[in-house]
C-alpha cells in the first residue's frame, strides 16, 4: 500500500451515558492510503458514524471523547489538534458529505452561496472568484445548465442534486480524504447510481481518497477496495472486498452478506429463505465487555467466546477476522 | 395476464388517481395532477404482486387507491368479485377486513399510548367479524404467529425493538383474516439483518395461511426475492408488467433496464455481466406531463416518435407487457 494519507490506531471512544461510560469505538486500527476507497459496514448502532466524527474532531461535546489511541492525518497527529488547527483541517483536507442532503443544507441560503462560503472561507476567495469556482464546481457534479441552479435554493432542486451539491461543497477544496457517511441512502437507486459514478469519477479525477459508511454490501462491492466491519463498537473483520465477499471469516460478515437478497447474474426459480442473524445489537452498556460480543447472534459460539474477547487473527491477503473461530469458518 | 382461467382474487382496472394542486394566484384554475394514470393489474390468491418505481412514481398512491384511502378518480377494484369502489359507508367498513396493510415505518405505525394486545385487537373489535369472547384466543394465536411472546401482549410499544414492532403490525394486519395484505415497503426502515427475519417471516405466513400481498418497494432485491409477479411504474403509469423470471433475466423496457443495473450487487458475475445504464437528469414535471413517453427525456433509445405518442402497455408473451415503441414481441 501507498503511504497512507491517515492512520489510526488502537482508537478508543467513550461515551458518556447516565452513570457509566461506553466505549462506543473500542481498539480500531486502520490504514487508508492516498486515492484509496475504503469501506465501514455494519449494523445501525456498531460506530461506524462515530468512527467518522472522531476522525473529523466532531464528537459530540462532553458527551463523546477520545479517550486513547490516536488518529494521524498525514503523519500528524489529530487527537491532540487544536479546535483551531482542526477547523482548518475539516472542509481543506478532510471533508464530509451526510446521509440527508436536505438537513445538512441550510434552506435560506442558496447553494452558490453555500459553496461560495467554503471557499471563501478556506480558501481566501473573493466573492466573486469564489461565485465563479461554485458554478465550475456544480457543473463538475453534473448539475445541468450550473450557470443558472447556482443561484436556487435547496428546495428547488431534488434529492440527487441536493446531494450533488453537497459533494461538490466537499470537493470544493480538493481534500485529500472524503468521508461519506450513507450517502445515498435517502435517494431512489438510480439516483445512486448516478451519485457513486461521480464518487468514482471525482476519484479518479483528484485522487481524494474515500471513507464510504454504508449497512449495503452491494454498494461496498461497486465502490470499495478495502472494507472494515464493525461490530458494537469493535472491528470485526478487515480486508480485501473481494476477498471477504469470497471467503468472510466472521459469522457477522457472513452474516451481513447472506441475510439480503441479492439480485444475481440470473435468476433461480426457486428461493431459499434468508439467513437469519436473530436478535439485535447489544445496547450500549454491555460494549466493551471481556467476551465476544456477537456470541449471543452466533451460531457458532462457544464458551470461550463468552469468556474472552478474541483475538486477531491474520490471514492471507491482509484479511484480519476477530473472532476465536475465525480459521473455522467455512 | 396468463391465459390460466382461475379468477383473480385482486383485479385493478383503468385505475386512475389525480389530485388538485392550485398553482399561481388564488383565483387560478386548479390543475390535476395524475399520481396513478390508467393502470391494471391482477393478483391471483395466495401469490405476491410488486409494484416498484422510484419515489414519485405512483407506487403507495396506487396501493391506497386499492384499499380506498384515497379516492380513485375512475377504475375498478374488484376484490374476490365485488367492486370495491362502488361500495359505500357500512358495506365499505365492512369490506375493510378483506384489505390490511403492513406499513413502512414500525415507530410511527404504532400508537405509542395503547400496550400491544389492543393494538393488535383493535380491528377485531371494530370490525366485529368474530365473537367477543373468541377474540383472545385469535390475539395469542397472531403473537404465536409472528414469533412473540404471550407475556409480551402486555407491553406497550417503546419496550419493542423495530424488528419487534414491524411483527406486531404484521399481528395487526393478519387479524381479521384479510384475503389482501398490502405491505407499503415493509421492511425499508430496518436494519439489514432484521430485514432478513421479517421478509422471512412474511413467506411462512404466506404459505402457512395462504396469504395474498401488495408489496410495495423500491428495493428490487427484496422484490426478486418476495414476489411472482411485478408492475413497473414511472410516472404514474406501468411500463412492465411480467412475471418473476421474465423480469429478473429479461427485462424489456430501457427504465426497467436502467433501474436493474443500477442495483449494486456482490455478485462478482453480475457485475461483470451488467453494464450499468446511467439515466441522465430527474423525471420531468408531474404536472407538466410530456405528450408522449413520459421516460422519453432520459430514454437512451427515445426517437421522434417517442415524444408525440404515448406507447401502450402491449403483451409481448402471455407472461410480459411493456410500454415501449422499441420492444418487439
Amino acid at each position: 500500500m501507498s503511504q497512507p494519507v491517515l492512520k489510526v490506531e488502537n482508537l478508543r471512544i467513550e461515551l458518556a451515558l447516565r452513570g457509566s461510560i461506553a466505549p462506543v469505538i473500542d481498539d480500531l486500527s486502520f490504514e487508508l492510503g492516498a486515492g484509496e476507497s475504503i469501506s465501514f459496514v455494519g449494523e445501525s448502532g456498531c460506530g461506524k458514524s462515530m468512527t467518522a466524527l472522531g476522525i473529523m474532531g466532531l464528537l459530540p461535546d462532553k458527551v463523546g471523547r477520545i479517550a486513547s489511541g490516536s488518529i494521524q492525518f498525514d503523519g500528524e497527529e489529530l487527537t491532540t489538534a487544536s479546535e483551531k488547527r482542526l477547523r482548518n483541517i475539516r472542509g481543506n483536507d478532510i471533508s464530509m458529505i451526510f446521509q440527508e442532503p436536505m438537513t445538512s443544507l441550510n434552506p435560506v441560503y442558496t447553494v452558490g452561496e453555500q459553496i461560495a462560503e467554503v471557499l471563501r472561507a478556506h480558501r481566501g476567495l473573493s466573492k466573486a472568484a469564489a461565485w465563479n469556482s461554485a458554478i465550475e464546481l456544480l457543473d463538475a457534479v453534473r448539475i445541468p445548465n450550473a450557470k443558472r441552479r447556482v443561484s436556487d435554493y435547496p428546495f428547488q432542486m431534488s434529492g440527487g442534486q441536493r446531494q450533488r451539491v453537497m459533494i461538490a461543497m466537499a470537493l470544493a477544496c480538493e481534500p485529500k480524504i472524503l468521508i461519506a457517511d450513507e450517502p445515498t441512502t435517502a435517494l431512489d437507486v438510480t439516483v445512486q447510481a448516478q451519485i457513486f459514478d461521480l464518487l468514482n469519477d471525482l476519484k479518479r479525477q483528484t485522487g481524494t481518497a474515500i471513507i464510504l459508511i454504508t449497512h449495503d454490501m452491494g454498494a461496498v462491492a461497486e465502490m470499495a477496495e478495502r472494507m472494515i466491519v464493525m461490530y458494537a463498537g469493535r472491528n470485526a473483520e478487515q480486508g480485501g472486498v473481494e476477498q471477504i465477499i469470497d471467503h468472510p471469516r466472521h459469522p457477522y460478515t457472513k452474516g451481513l452478506i447472506s441475510c439480503v437478497p441479492h439480485i444475481m447474474a440470473t435468476l433461480s426459480e426457486e428461493r431459499h429463505d434468508l439467513t437469519e442473524v436473530a436478535g439485535i445489537v447489544p445496547p450500549l452498556r454491555e460494549f466493551g465487555q471481556d467476551r465476544c460480543l456477537f456470541a449471543s447472534r452466533c451460531s457458532m459460539v462457544s464458551q470461550q467466546c463468552l469468556e474472552k474477547r478474541p483475538p486477531e487473527i491474520d490471514f492471507k491477503g491482509g484479511q484480519k477476522s476477530v473472532c476465536w473461530h475465525a480459521e473455522a469458518l467455512k | 395476464m396468463s391465459a390460466s382461467n382461475d379468477t383473480p382474487l385482486l383485479n385493478v382496472k383503468d385505475l386512475t388517481v389525480r389530485f388538485a394542486v392550485k398553482k399561481g394566484g388564488i383565483f387560478a384554475k386548479a390543475k390535476h395532477l395524475y399520481a396513478v394514470d390508467d393502470i391494471s393489474f391482477q393478483i391471483k390468491r395466495g401469490e405476491t404482486l410488486a409494484i416498484v418505481g422510484e419515489s414519485g412514481s405512483g407506487k403507495t398512491t396506487a396501493a391506497l387507491a386499492v384499499a380506498r384511502l384515497v379516492q380513485a378518480y375512475k377504475g375498478q377494484v374488484e376484490l374476490d368479485g365485488t367492486d370495491f369502489n362502488a361500495l359505500e359507508d357500512e358495506a365499505l367498513r365492512l369490506a375493510r377486513a378483506k384489505v390490511q396493510f403492513i406499513f413502512q415505518d414500525p415507530y410511527s405505525s404504532l400508537n405509542p399510548r395503547v400496550r400491544v394486545e389492543k393494538i393488535v385487537r383493535e380491528p377485531l373489535d371494530n370490525l366485529e367479524t368474530v365473537p367477543e369472547g373468541e377474540r383472545q384466543a385469535i390475539i395469542d394465536k397472531l403473537f404465536e404467529a409472528v414469533g412473540l411472546h404471550p407475556e409480551q401482549q402486555r407491553l406497550f410499544p417503546h419496550q419493542f425493538s423495530g424488528g419487534q414492532r414491524q411483527r406486531i403490525g404484521i399481528a395487526r394486519a393478519l387479524a381479521t383474516q384479510p384475503d389482501l395484505i398490502i405491505c407499503d415497503e415493509p421492511v425499508s426502515a430496518l436494519d439489514v439483518a432484521v430485514q432478513a427475519q421479517i421478509l422471512n417471516l412474511l413467506r411462512k405466513l404466506q404459505a402457512e395461511f395462504g396469504l395474498t400481498f401488495l408489496f410495495i418497494s423500491h428495493d428490487l432485491g427484496v422484490v426478486q426475492h418476495m414476489c411472482d409477479s411485478i408492475a413497473v411504474m414511472y410516472m404514474g403509469k406501468i411500463v412492465e408488467y411480467a412475471d418473476r423470471m421474465s423480469l429478473f433475466n429479461s427485462p424489456k423496457h430501457p427504465y426497467t433496464q436502467a433501474l436493474l443495473s443500477a442495483v449494486p450487487s456482490v455478485d462478482k458475475k453480475r457485475r461483470a455481466k451488467t453494464k450499468r445504464i446511467l439515466i441522465p437528469g430527474d423525471p420531468p414535471d408531474p404536472l407538466d406531463l410530456p405528450k408522449g413517453c413520459r421516460f422519453a427525456n432520459r430514454c437512451p433509445i427515445a426517437q421522434d416518435r417517442c415524444l408525440t405518442e404515448q406507447p401502450s402497455l402491449d403483451a409481448i408473451s402471455d407472461q410480459h407487457q411493456v410500454a415501449c415503441h422499441f420492444v418487439e414481441p
